[in-house]
């Protein structure tokens, strides 16, 4: 059976796994459903998963892709993880403040502050 | 000047399926360019044309794709007007749970209306639900400015 290919770069930094989106645009309700997937895994695999995602390549995204990344925060803290959001482009973060998802997620402007501001 | 006299109208009818947004946003995305609007605006009609796109397909026809969606498009420098039909039922717009209330802010759905209304000058549903027109108009637009 052929394998998908992964819609996320990987990376970890001590004890943090650090997510890069690799679409530009997260729109499409598979895609979305994917990186919830491959994301959902990762907070699986890890005892109390702290979660670095970055959006620097992201130019567009969805409501559905914002309701991914709220069930991800949701199950990151049943797990009693940590989740940060980066580099969020200005025109993406108006859309987070729209939706006053600013108020629910930890967003930083970089992945330095967003690091240190993990316990 | 580029984008001056400008005007694209087209109508589509699709088969209600995931692969017809891109060939719609494409479509959408050309005549944009063309009438010379600005990244800010064709961030918003990007945006919102994709929420109604994905509501008419998955909610309104859902998931059926012996069904179909019609978009028609009339965009000039003034102005952008969509109009995105599915065959479903339709809803009430008002129905809709206000997305930004703390008792909703975690749930993952229900934030595509209220994304569309933020980013166009006026989003408006016929008498049966299953037809959204949505407008950019000169409060939004800046195309045919000198620069």
């Amino acid at each position: 059976m052929a394998t998908q290919e992964s819609r996320i770069k990987v990376s970890h930094e001590g004890d943090l796994i650090c997510v890069q989106f690799l679409d530009r645009n997260i729109l499409d309700e598979s895609s979305i459903q994917q990186i919830g997937d491959e994301i959902g895994q990762l907070i699986d695999e890890a005892t109390n998963p702290k979660l670095l995602i970055s959006f620097e390549q992201v130019e567009h995204l969805s409501s559905a892709a914002l309701g991914t990344l709220i069930t991800i925060n949701n199950k990151s803290k049943q797990k009693g993880g940590q989740l940060r959001l980066t580099l969020i482009d200005p025109q993406i973060h108006e859309v987070f403040v729209i939706t006053k998802l600013d108020q629910l997620f930890q967003i930083y402007k970089t992945a330095e502050e967003a690091i240190a501001s993990f316990t | 000047m580029a984008g001056m006299g400008q005007s694209h109208h087209k109508k589509m009818v699709m088969e209600s399926r995931l692969a017809i947004v891109a060939q719609v946003q494409n479509a959408v995305g050309e005549a944009l360019a063309e009438c010379g609007h600005d990244d800010d605006a064709c961030f918003g009609v990007r945006l919102a044309l994709d929420e109604a796109l994905a509501n008419a397909i998955y909610h309104g026809n859902g998931g059926d794709p012996a069904k179909h969606v019609t978009v028609v498009y009339q965009i000039t420098p003034e102005k952008v007007e969509l109009t995105i039909c599915d065959e479903g039922r339709g809803f009430q717009p008002s129905r809709v749970p206000d997305p930004t209330l703390p008792q909703n802010l975690r749930k993952p759905n229900g934030r595509g209306i209220m994304l569309m209304k933020a980013y166009m000058s006026s989003v408006q549903y016929n008498d049966d639900g299953n037809c959204v027109t949505l407008v950019m108009g000169p409060d939004r637009l800046v195309a045919g400015e000198s620069l």
